[in-house]
């Protein structure tokens, strides 16, 4: 009775693994096959060099590297917010707060990552936009700033609590070492420390690039709807993501070539980040043990 | 608790029944059958639809099917006899006139709303106070993608500052409407612009950017009055705003137009013609607002439906 019951759990465990694997692959075959029946219509060149995307007009474009740099640029204003800031905390927090201070807001940090993005969304659009443009007068309504500042904020607690189990993790040894040669407490953090937790961070810098990239609700509702191949973070463009949503909501016919489009731009978005997290994956694997 | 969720629930039955039984007031209450067949434009679809839906509440056993080969397709079909009802963004031409006087076929023309668009700016925006039709045109068209990037472009004493574009996506009536009035061919314009079927978005984009333009219908820039400016379209003699008064009486060119439907004579011979009709005719006013047209003004209707109801007086024997 035992064993079968023991044969039982085990088979059920096996098979929700097993189901998360055959969904993944199942989304990434429908991906592929739909894309490629957009590669027969539209050449790759095309898609890689042409620069604007207008499938659903007249004058029909396929290049993608509107949407790209669009996703890219906002991506990019995230981490430039989320790097300094979300390294910042986790170096205080590992290397100077109190760790009853850091029981707290380690926590309180994280809930950010619980905010529904929607919320993220008409934040930037209706608080951050209004109040950026009081210093940037000719900000538009739709920016890659103030979607790329806030999801910045968003993606802060990927970057902290991630470095900060990295740096946390560092030996004791390697830091009494260093005040045993006489360096300071900043010393320490930022050349002994830092360095020796360096993976974990890059790590951490990594998935919130991907996130970012990911990320939909925040540039659909606040970066625009316009596709346009620029690196004016004050003007509306468009992400992959948020091309995708603005498609999908539309009625676009099933089975056209405009309908195609939207496989074609999430294989690309796919294979960026599925290259971000086997690079994440990577790094961690190969530097994981290198100090125990 | 339990007393007051079934009190709630009574409310509720009680408050949905009024409803209907206020509907069916409007009609009459022996149940019809059969099918009517309306096809046509499919600018005027989304209200035949709307009134459709509803007539189905009514009268669940008459079935409407509704086409959208366009108002020329529509009257091609109608002159032969083979719809019912026929849908049309523009009047009846002298073409199709005698297509159906040819096949004997007599018809009521009646207007059932307006559909009108806004051209719209930010409030701060300052230098714009009118548009001509050629300049919507040229910021507009498939040639201007790419090109038309500026608002000096347009005209030299606007500022050297880039123009942000807003309107309906493609799948909507809207969009085709605008590019069929403005570009001259319908669903034909440039594609780097910020296009939402969410007027919200729209709404949003513009108030929240002083370089930009957009448009989108006027039943959607009334619930915006205080937050955009409405700009004159120059119609070839005068600038005119769009209003309920400009768009009724056809002076706001040619961003407004009536939207009809015509019915054949010997269909209001069939009780269930006429009844969707009366339907359409009393709905029209909420319904045209609904799916976002100008009602008529109300004495309107009343006149056609006064002249509906002489039409089948006549056409009944």
């Amino acid at each position: 009775m035992r064993k079968i019951k023991e044969l039982l759990i085990e088979k059920s465990l096996l098979s929700s693994a097993l189901i998360t694997i055959a969904v993944t692959f199942g989304i990434i075959s429908v991906l592929a096959i739909e894309a490629f029946q957009f590669f027969n219509e539209v050449s790759i060149l095309d898609f890689f060099t042409d620069t604007q995307w207008t499938p659903l007009f007249t004058d029909k474009h396929y290049g993608i590297l509107p949407l790209l740099s669009g996703t890219l640029l906002t991506s990019f204003i995230a981490i430039s917010v989320a790097l300094p800031v979300g390294l910042s905390i986790s170096i205080y927090l590992s290397e100077y707060a109190p760790t009853s201070f850091r029981k707290t807001v380690k926590p309180l940090l994280e809930l950010l990552a619980a905010v529904p993005t929607v919320v993220y969304g008409f934040f930037a659009l209706i608080v951050v936009t209004p109040f950026l443009q009081q210093f940037i007068p000719n900000l538009s309504g739709f920016n890659s700033l103030s979607a790329g500042i806030v999801m910045g904020i968003m993606i802060i607690p990927f970057v902290s609590s991630i470095s900060e189990d990295a740096l946390y993790a560092v030996p004791k040894e390697l830091r009494e070492a260093s005040y045993g040669m006489g360096a300071t407490k900043l010393q320490t953090a930022f050349q002994v420390v830092v360095p020796a937790a360096s993976s974990g961070i890059i790590v951490s810098i990594i998935l919130a690039i991907s996130r970012a990239i990911g990320e939909t609700m925040i540039v659909a509702i606040a970066a625009g709807q316009q596709p346009r191949l620029t690196l004016d973070p004050t003007v509306p463009v468009e992400t992959i993501t948020a091309y995708i949503v603005q498609v999908s909501l539309g009625d676009v016919q099933h089975g056209s070539i405009e309908y195609k489009t939207i496989f074609a731009a999430g294989i690309t978005l796919f294979v960026f980040t599925f290259l971000l997290n086997t690079l994440s994956y990577r790094i961690r694997k190969k530097y994981q043990e290198k100090y125990e | 608790m339990k007393k007051l969720v079934l009190i709630i629930s009574l409310a509720i039955v009680a408050i949905s029944c009024g409803e209907k039984k206020e509907k069916k007031a409007v009609s009459e209450t022996t149940t019809l059958e059969g099918t009517i067949k309306v096809d046509g434009s499919s600018t005027v679809f989304p209200v035949t639809e709307a009134v459709a839906e509803e007539f189905r509440a009514v009268q669940p056993d008459v079935k409407v099917t509704i086409g959208v080969s366009g108002t020329g397709g529509g009257f091609k079909k109608f002159s032969r006899g083979e719809t019912n009802i026929s849908n049309a963004s523009r009047p009846i031409k002298d073409k199709e006139i005698a297509a159906c006087q040819e096949n004997n076929i007599s018809y009521l023309e009646l207007e059932v709303a307006y559909d009108g668009l806004a051209v719209l700016v930010n409030p701060e925006n300052d230098w714009v106070d009118n548009f001509t039709v050629e300049e919507l045109k040229k910021i507009w068209e498939p040639a201007a993608q790419g090109v038309i990037m500026k608002w000096n472009q347009i005209r030299p004493e606007w500022p050297n500052e880039e123009i942000h574009l807003f309107g309906p996506g493609v799948a909507s009536g809207t969009y085709d409407y605008f590019t069929e009035a403005i570009v001259g061919k319908s669903g034909s314009s440039r594609g780097d612009f910020t296009a939402s079927e969410d007027d919200h978005v729209l709404v949003q984009g513009i108030v929240g950017d002083k370089y930009a333009l957009g448009f989108f219908g006027l039943a959607y820039y009334a619930e915006n009055k205080d937050k955009l400016t409405l700009i004159g379209v120059n119609n070839g003699e005068e600038v005119v705003k769009p209003t309920l008064e400009t768009v009724s009486n056809g002076t706001y060119r040619p961003l407004s137009r009536p939207l009809f439907i015509y019915v054949n004579s010997t269909s209001v011979k069939s009780p269930e013609v006429v009844e969707f009709v009366n339907f359409y005719l009393d709905n029209a006013t909420e319904l045209s607002e609904d799916v976002g047209y100008i009602p008529l003004p109300s004495e309107l209707y009343t006149k056609q439906k006064e002249s509906f109801k002489a039409f089948v007086e006549t056409n009944k024997k």
